[in-house]
């Protein structure tokens, strides 16, 4: 048999996903439903000499994986919701700082401790807002642990490559689910290696002064260039600056170097959206409902199709306007109160097409779900 | 290596008050790393938020500025990543005791080999001059403006319940003992905890009526005591100067590594 088919949880093709991209440092703190991802690194880490540390809370973790990236490391941390929370402020220093570095958020029920064994999607907001200031953000999800597995390493190669933290928003289901993994073979993933700099001993080094292509490579601590790193609005030496011009180049370049990729950054799957009248328009566990509304409906005659976001982060707001163009209706299939239908409504022509199908229960949202929402949206009743 | 190899002169002046005493520890932080003859490149200080903390800045080092209270907690993930660097964690007292008590007690427990040094001027001077965890009863602040009623931490003995492995106390009158104090400490393997009363005229001076510098470094050496001192037993009060706790403690990394080669036996 092909010991690289696995039947596993979705938290295991995650930490298969972040040891395959090269994984060397992982920080956290336990906590329902991610605590496998911890676990299973707290084994396989160190097997192949990298490093887990169980720290004292989770922002410590989140700390300790800044303070690691910057030696070099891949680092990753592993949450959820309420552990989240706490990660926010640091979150927002590997922003600020440009730190490389990927933060899992398991979603449960909130707010507050909520219902922590049941599943939701209610941390999306709290992904690209959670932390203060004006910001760009990458958060990225999936619904099966193939993808799972490639989104994981997605996440790492996208931090590398715009220096920036990247979250995994998956959820309960995602995480607790077993399916089937097949774990590609070295090479047949691409992994993005972290650009270093090639300035050498004894040149000055400006770690804050971006390339001609908006990149800034980087120089490990320990390494042979010394600099400052700082959350406060800092120079090209990393020093903090209140000069006006200063502050105002380094922000647009935080934001604008996401928001200007938004295209390379974003990946989805679509399903029969050709000549689909009613488009549903999910991400997560609640996509595999919507994939199954849609192949039971299809040989039945129904033009429906489903556009699977994978990037919510930054939110690819001219795909969904372009794909959503030709639809009688949409309808976003998502278990909170519509974080991602605000999104929408923004992105389309006629807000007023735009439905909600949801569950706000900690019960996964059905097939038959969907179906009845949809039928009372057609006006046929439940 | 001269003192002043070891400044980024192109980040002065510094932002301390005129009489901190701040730059005493710096100077004396300086002369230790010379003394040891340690190069540049091997040395990350990790500094978190507050008027201590910006002398990261101004070392040329590997130097991360981090968050109010968190800098123990990045050091951690630094030195666990990369364990041949040496880590200088430098924190005032409120980053250091207030918001940072917990990763300042659990890196104590892990004895994980950096050296934590708290610049305890007993108050939050970047904010204005707030009371601290180490400002103590009686004192006045501008958040206390009929006086304290927290009492205070002892930082040694909260270093030494916490299973530090180097604890250590002088303060800014006392540089030469300062100085020896961090050669040991940055020599010490394990986590190392230095406490330095610094003064700070500006704010604790000017609230309590301490004086000027000069005359709140003079109380230094008026009411502090070597460790053990005849005069401490004549005087209770007087606080005690010296090293309280050196001992050798398997270290966090060294202990790690040895996990590693479980793991890689297959247990």
């Amino acid at each position: 048999m092909n010991e690289n088919i696995k039947f596993v949880q979705g938290n295991e093709a995650c930490v298969e996903g972040a040891l395959f991209a090269g994984l060397d440092f992982f920080a956290g703190y336990p906590i329902t439903p991610s605590t496998e991802i911890a676990e299973l690194l707290s084994i396989r880490l160190p097997q192949r000499g990298g490093k887990f540390i169980q720290m004292e809370d989770e922002i410590a973790s989140m700390c300790a994986i800044i303070g690691a990236s910057l030696t070099g490391s891949k680092v990753m941390t592993a949450t959820s919701g309420p552990g989240f929370s706490l990660m926010q402020e640091a979150l927002g220093y590997a922003i600020m700082a440009e730190i490389p570095c990927v933060i899992v958020n398991v979603q449960r029920g909130g707010p507050s401790t909520g219902i922590p064994t049941r599943v939701s999607q209610g941390d999306v907001n709290q992904a690209r807002w959670g932390t203060h200031g004006d910001h760009a953000i990458v958060a990225i999800t999936a619904s099966n642990h193939q993808d799972v597995f490639e989104t994981t390493v997605e996440a790492f190669n996208i931090s590398e490559t715009y220096r920036t933290p990247v979250i995994l928003l998956y959820d309960e289901v995602i995480g607790h689910m077993r399916e089937r993994l097949i774990v590609p073979k070295e090479g047949e993933v691409p992994s993005v290696k972290r650009l270093k700099t090639s300035v050498r001993e004894g040149v000055d080094y400006h770690p804050y002064l971006p390339r001609e292509d908006g990149r800034l490579p980087m120089s490990d601590f320990g390494g042979v260039h010394r600099y400052n790193v700082t959350g406060l609005f800092h120079d090209m030496w990393g020093f903090p600056s209140d000069n006006p011009k200063v502050v105002h180049d380094l922000l647009r370049h935080l934001v604008d170097k996401i928001h200007n990729n938004v295209n390379q950054i974003t990946k989805y799957k679509s399903y029969y959206l050709d000549d689909a009248e009613c488009i549903l328009i999910s991400y997560g566990s609640a996509a595999r409902s919507a994939l199954h509304v849609v192949d039971y409906l299809r040989p039945r005659g129904e033009k429906i199709g489903l556009l699977e976001l994978q990037t919510l982060w930054p939110f690819p707001h001219s795909l969904i306007s372009e794909k959503c163009r030709k639809a009688k209706y949409v309808i976003v299939v998502e278990m909170n109160m519509g974080q991602i239908l605000k999104e929408v409504r923004i992105a389309v022509e006629e807000p007023e097409k735009i439905f909600l199908a949801n569950r706000i229960d900690g019960v996964f949202i059905t097939p038959m779900d969907i179906r009845n929402i949809m039928r009372l949206i057609q006006g046929k009743g439940v | 290596m001269a003192i002043k190899d070891y400044l980024r002169e192109r980040f002065f002046p510094h932002l301390w008050c005129s009489g901190c005493g701040h730059g005493i520890v710096l100077n004396s932080l300086l002369r230790a790393l010379a003394d040891l003859g340690m190069s540049k490149n091997e040395i990350v200080m990790v500094s978190g938020i507050g008027c201590s903390s910006r002398i990261s800045g101004y070392v040329d080092f590997h130097t991360l500025h981090t968050i109010h209270g968190r800098a123990l907690a990045f050091a951690t993930g630094v030195k666990l990543s990369r364990p041949e660097l040496n880590l200088l964690v430098p924190m005032g007292d409120g980053d250091a005791l207030a918001i940072g008590g917990n990763h300042f007690i659990h890196a104590a427990r892990r004895n994980i080999d950096l050296t934590a040094i708290v610049m305890n001027n007993r108050i939050y001077g970047m904010t204005g001059g707030q009371y601290s965890p180490l400002s103590g009863q009686g004192i006045m602040a501008t958040t206390a403006p009929y006086s304290n009623i927290d009492y205070d931490f002892d930082t040694v003995e909260l270093a030494k319940a916490a299973g530090a492995t180097f604890v250590a106390r002088s303060t800014t009158y006392h540089t030469q003992q300062m100085t020896k104090m961090f050669r040991q400490a940055i020599l010490h393997e394990g986590f190392a905890m230095v406490e330095i009363l610094s003064q700070c005229p500006t704010y604790f001076g000017r609230k309590n009526r301490a004086g000027s510098a000069i005359d709140m470094m003079e109380s230094y050496k008026e009411n502090t005591t070597p460790i053990g001192s005849k005069s401490k037993m004549e005087n209770p009060d007087l606080i005690e100067r010296g090293i309280f706790v050196q001992k050798e403690v398997p270290e966090y990394c060294n202990e790690y590594d040895k996990i590693i080669e479980k793991a890689m036996k297959g247990r």
